[in-house]
């Protein structure tokens, strides 16, 4: 879910004064504690891999969040609203809102009454062992690929930002988040995405605040960055009726089907990363409010990250480029927006607190990662296929074993990046292939009682080898793109968009098929996982204001009055 | 939650006590020392405002969320 960063020009753009040093010193101090505090807490499998499900709406709300908002996915999407303007917004609204309300009220009903502790977890107990086994497998490998992938490119974040040695900001990043994840489980790490939640906050948003009083406000902005760059940065949907009229080189079709309808719906209902935050709430009502919340504060985080960018191509006295432009005229990239806009602005103390806010966000995503890997790999995985019938207590053990392995599989290919740059292409674009298949996969099992096991498994087969087919034709035959994505002008976040979408009809499709010449499951069977079979709680008698759909509603009426507004 | 388990809210109190005090101390610091090369806006001492911003804040947490306090 975000656009793939590379930094390599070796220089230092902060330097830290001592009461910086001081604030990242007491943050990694706050986690460990918080870490060892829990570690009393984390005694069953129950309390290790699903912290007790106790967690209250806006604990579980703010972490579902967290674990998304990582300091890549910041420094990401700040540089691609240097590069492409605010149609980066898409993937902050379009892109998540509506995924995450569908997700609350009408697939988190499912989860939560299945009682799962996972995704594979639900998979098993609709369509049987086979599906959960190939969606298991696939996740927990992927899982610990993008940790390293993160790893490294946040090491060399560092490196540049501050000019740490990478070996040094990879080995204390991450046994900071073994030791917490492996001691206290799913409740240290929602606790500290909680507390890196709003440390992101209030170490990210001064910058577009003081940006904005120097760049005159918003209206003196739009005519800056018009002036500077052109007037279609600032318009979300005015430019989107051809591939060619914006500087994204996609369609209004593209956003809409393939990224809001597959690629968003896919990350936001079936992630295990982020749907194991809700899975842990204390009730079906706060499981449900729970993506309610973090939808409401998604809507905002484009001010912490989109708005700096154009902030940027207004105010900045330098014009940033790409990669290979900047390392060979020793400028400064897009990919340095965040950094060079929280240096321009922000003095000793904040420094500090915004290079905290970098290392938190960082340090969310890969616990997020850590810590659905240690609860796919003991339950869907080890115990499903290797061990069934061992006491709880053996089950912890592993989890906090496997935390630890995870995290050093995640050093372990940091480093190979490090030495194959190119492996870090490949395995984002691996993740994405699982994805849609996945949704189309989860979502006709909840909406589709006649959607049987062999149905279930070879669909999800089906969709991942198809998109896994599209991708390879493209590699070896570029002008495949105007059969993939539709035009020969598309760029890549254009074909990533219709290649899921694809793969996502293949899977819906061979499902259904396979579904009509094979025997649906009784009813019985079907219960507590289906629409239709599932009696599902009413709440008729809670106050309106305490109801999740009324929120739903208010976040949705938001949502579409700030597409409007930025049209 | 568990019987007595010290809310997350006053951790992140503990936090923005902290480090609100340090960048305020930070600011103060700064005003009574000009830097040779002070960032932009230096004029508006963001970081007094938004450190004493953050130090409320950490106040308010830290009270409401103490360990022992019925929340």
């Amino acid at each position: 879910m975000m656009p793939a960063m590379a930094l390599s020009v070796p220089t230092r753009l902060v330097h830290l004064s001592p009461v910086d040093v001081v604030i990242v010193v007491f943050y990694f101090a706050l986690v460990l504690a918080i870490g060892f505090y829990l570690k009393g807490r984390a005694n069953t499998g129950e309390d290790f891999f699903m912290a007790g499900r106790e967690m209250t709406a806006w604990v579980a709300g703010l972490s579902f969040l967290s674990a998304n908002l990582g300091s890549l996915e910041l420094m990401g999407w700040a540089a691609a609203a240097y590069q492409y303007g605010i149609l980066a917004t898409h993937w902050y609204w379009i892109g998540a809102i509506p995924a995450m309300l569908f997700l609350a009220l009408v697939m988190m009903p499912f989860y939560y009454i299945s009682r799962t502790h996972s995704v594979p977890g639900y998979l098993k107990l609709r369509f049987g062992e086979s599906s959960r086994a190939l969606s298991a497998i696939s996740f927990a490998f992927m899982t610990v690929l993008m940790s390293g992938i993160n790893m490294y490119s946040m090491a060399l974040v560092m490196k540049v930002v501050l000019g740490w040695d990478i070996n040094f900001s990879i080995w204390v990043s991450s046994l900071t988040v073994a030791v917490y994840v492996a001691l206290g489980g799913l409740r240290s790490a929602i606790f500290n995405e909680v507390l890196q939640f709003i440390l992101i906050w209030a170490g990210a948003l001064l910058i577009p605040i003081l940006g904005l009083i120097e760049a005159g406000g918003w209206s003196n902005l739009k005519l800056q960055i018009a002036r500077n760059a052109s007037a279609e940065y600032t318009h979300l949907w005015s430019t989107l009726g051809s591939f060619n009229n914006n500087p994204m080189g996609i369609h209004w079709t593209g956003i809409v089907f393939g990224l809001a309808f597959v690629i968003s719906c896919g990350y936001w209902t079936t992630d295990f990363l982020v749907v194991q935050r809700v899975l842990a709430a204390k009730d079906l009502r706060s499981a449900k409010m729970a993506p309610i919340i973090g939808a409401a504060f998604k809507m905002l985080v484009p001010f912490i990250v989109i708005l700096p960018g154009l902030l940027a191509l207004a105010v900045l006295p330098v014009k940033l480029t790409g990669e290979a432009a900047a390392v060979g005229s020793g400028g400064h990239s897009y990919n340095e927006v965040l950094p060079l806009m929280l240096a321009r602005y922000c003095g000793p103390g904040l420094l500090g607190l915004g290079i905290t806010a970098l290392i938190a966000g960082f340090m969310s995503g890969m616990a997020g990662n850590v810590s659905a890997f240690t609860t796919v790999w003991t339950y869907d995985i080890y115990r499903a296929l290797m061990n069934k019938n061992a006491p709880d207590a053996h089950y912890v053990s592993m989890g906090r074993w496997s935390t630890i392995v995870g995290v050093l599989i995640s050093v372990g290919t940091a480093y190979l990046v490090m030495s194959f740059l190119s492996i870090m292409d490949y395995v984002q674009a691996l993740f994405s292939f699982f994805i849609a298949p996945l949704y189309g996969t989860v979502i006709l099992g909840m909406l589709w009682k006649r959607a049987t096991g062999p149905g279930g498994f070879w669909g999800l087969l089906a969709g991942t080898l198809s998109s896994i087919g599209m991708w390879a034709w493209v590699k070896l035959d570029p002008s495949a793109l105007r059969y993939v994505a539709l035009s020969p002008n598309a760029r890549d976040m254009a074909e990533n968009m219709y290649r899921a979408l694809w793969s996502w009809i293949v899977c819906v499709v061979v499902t259904v098929m396979v579904s009509y010449m094979t025997k649906p499951k009784p009813d019985v069977e079907l219960s507590g996982l289906v629409y239709g079979v599932t009696a599902i709680p009413r709440e008729d008698e809670v106050p309106i204001y305490q109801r999740p759909l009324f929120w739903a509603a208010v976040v949705g009426v938001v949502f579409v009055i700030l597409n409007i507004i930025f049209w | 939650m568990h019987d007595r388990e010290i809310p997350i809210w006053f951790f992140i109190g503990i936090s923005l006590l902290v480090n609100g005090i340090l960048i305020v101390g930070a600011g103060i610091w700064e005003i009574v020392h000009p830097p040779p090369n002070p960032v932009v806006l230096f004029h508006l001492h963001a970081n007094v405002w938004w450190g004493a911003v953050l130090l409320l804040l950490g106040i308010v947490y830290c009270v409401r969320f103490a360990p022992g306090r019925q929340s």
